[in-house]
């Protein structure tokens, strides 16, 4: 079970930032926040002196691909003086970007890194957005749902999708 | 059988075969070089417990003295490069050892990101499958490659890699 005290304060300081709340199984409070304000409430979080949620354990993204908004980017926070857990989730749909929050977080950098590389998701005022597993030349983001399981075919995957470029394939966002 | 042939087989050819290839498979020199967790059963049978010295085995530090490359671990497309440059490095004669499933076809990595058998990136003369093998799989995957090295005729120039020559393997067919 979430701590009270941990939903009261989130409540009381952070309410206008908050779309929607809920509390999943594994005990996490869940919060589902609009792109736009996830700069402001996360500086917020971690500079209240009851919550000082001052350690970003994990960025995720999931891909819904038939739904709309397809992309969810998940923040995973905790506080270390405080022990307590927080799970943000932000919504938005492709060729969005979204805000980086490695103004509050140094260590978002390499997060927001990870999920550009994998989905291909761009986080506008990023210092240094680029590749951070494959190599600078790899086309697509394998991580995606329309990514196919065993890559394009080459001359190291003789099991790969046969890469079909007659297809406009937009890799941009 | 034409004269050619014949000038091939005759006693001193094989006899100087018989003494180079004496000389190159005492003293098998692979190089300090392992990519996964393969390449902690590939120190331990370095190690004194397995003991590859006793073999003449002896892991170098630069590709350039060695004569065996023991791919020991998975090979992402974006590392395989440096295994080609590694290869590329070594001085003829040199051999490839295939160590564990990843290294010899990709293993449980059917992804985008791996290369799906180090055959397809450099020619391997010993597949030594498990995952990891054992340090005494690996240490039988040199015995083989010993007994590779002692039937090869390398008193003449001959290619350095025939077309038919396919890799041995330490395990046993799969049934089919």
């Amino acid at each position: 079970m979430p701590d009270a005290a941990l939903l009261n304060i989130l409540k009381s300081t952070c309410d206008r930032f908050i779309v929607d709340s809920f509390d999943t199984t594994d005990g996490f409070p869940c919060l589902v926040i609009e792109r736009n304000n996830i700069v402001p409430l996360c500086a917020q979080l971690k500079r209240h002196s009851d919550l000082q949620f001052n350690f970003l354990s994990d960025i995720c993204v999931v891909d819904f691909l038939p739904k709309i908004p397809r992309f969810e980017v998940l923040y995973h926070l905790y506080s270390i003086p405080y022990k307590y857990r927080l799970r943000l989730k932000c919504p938005f749909t492709e060729g969005q970007e979204i805000p980086s929050v490695t103004t509050v977080w140094r260590t978002a950098n390499w997060h927001e890194r990870e999920a550009y590389d994998m989905y291909g998701i761009v986080f506008s005022d990023h210092p240094d957005l680029r590749r951070i597993f494959m190599w600078d030349e790899f086309e697509g983001y394998p991580q995606r749902k329309d990514f196919p399981l065993r890559g394009y075919r080459d001359e190291y995957n003789p099991f790969g999708e046969e890469p079909d470029w007659s297809e406009d394939q937009d890799w941009s966002h | 059988m034409s004269a050619e042939q014949d000038s091939t087989t005759n006693v001193f050819f094989t006899a100087l075969d018989g003494v180079i290839n004496w000389s190159r498979r005492s003293a098998l020199w692979p190089e300090t070089f392992g990519i996964a967790c393969c390449a902690i059963e590939m120190i331990s049978a370095g190690c004194s417990r397995y003991d590859l010295d006793r073999f003449g085995i002896v892991f170098r530090a630069s590709p350039r003295q060695s004569d065996v490359m023991v791919i020991a671990g998975t090979v992402t497309k974006k590392f395989a490069p440096i295994v080609k440059l590694l290869y590329d490095q070594m001085p003829e004669p040199r051999w490839v050892i295939a160590m564990g499933s990843c290294a010899i076809s990709g293993g449980v990595y059917n992804t985008y990101a791996v290369v799906q058998g180090s055959e397809l990136l450099v020619p391997v003369d010993v597949n030594v499958p498990g995952c990891p093998p054992r340090p005494d799989a690996l240490m039988h995957g040199f015995l083989l490659l010993q007994e590779k090295i002692k039937r090869s005729r390398s008193g003449r120039h001959i290619p350095v890699r025939d077309v038919d020559d396919v890799p041995v393997s330490t395990g046993k067919p799969p049934p089919q």
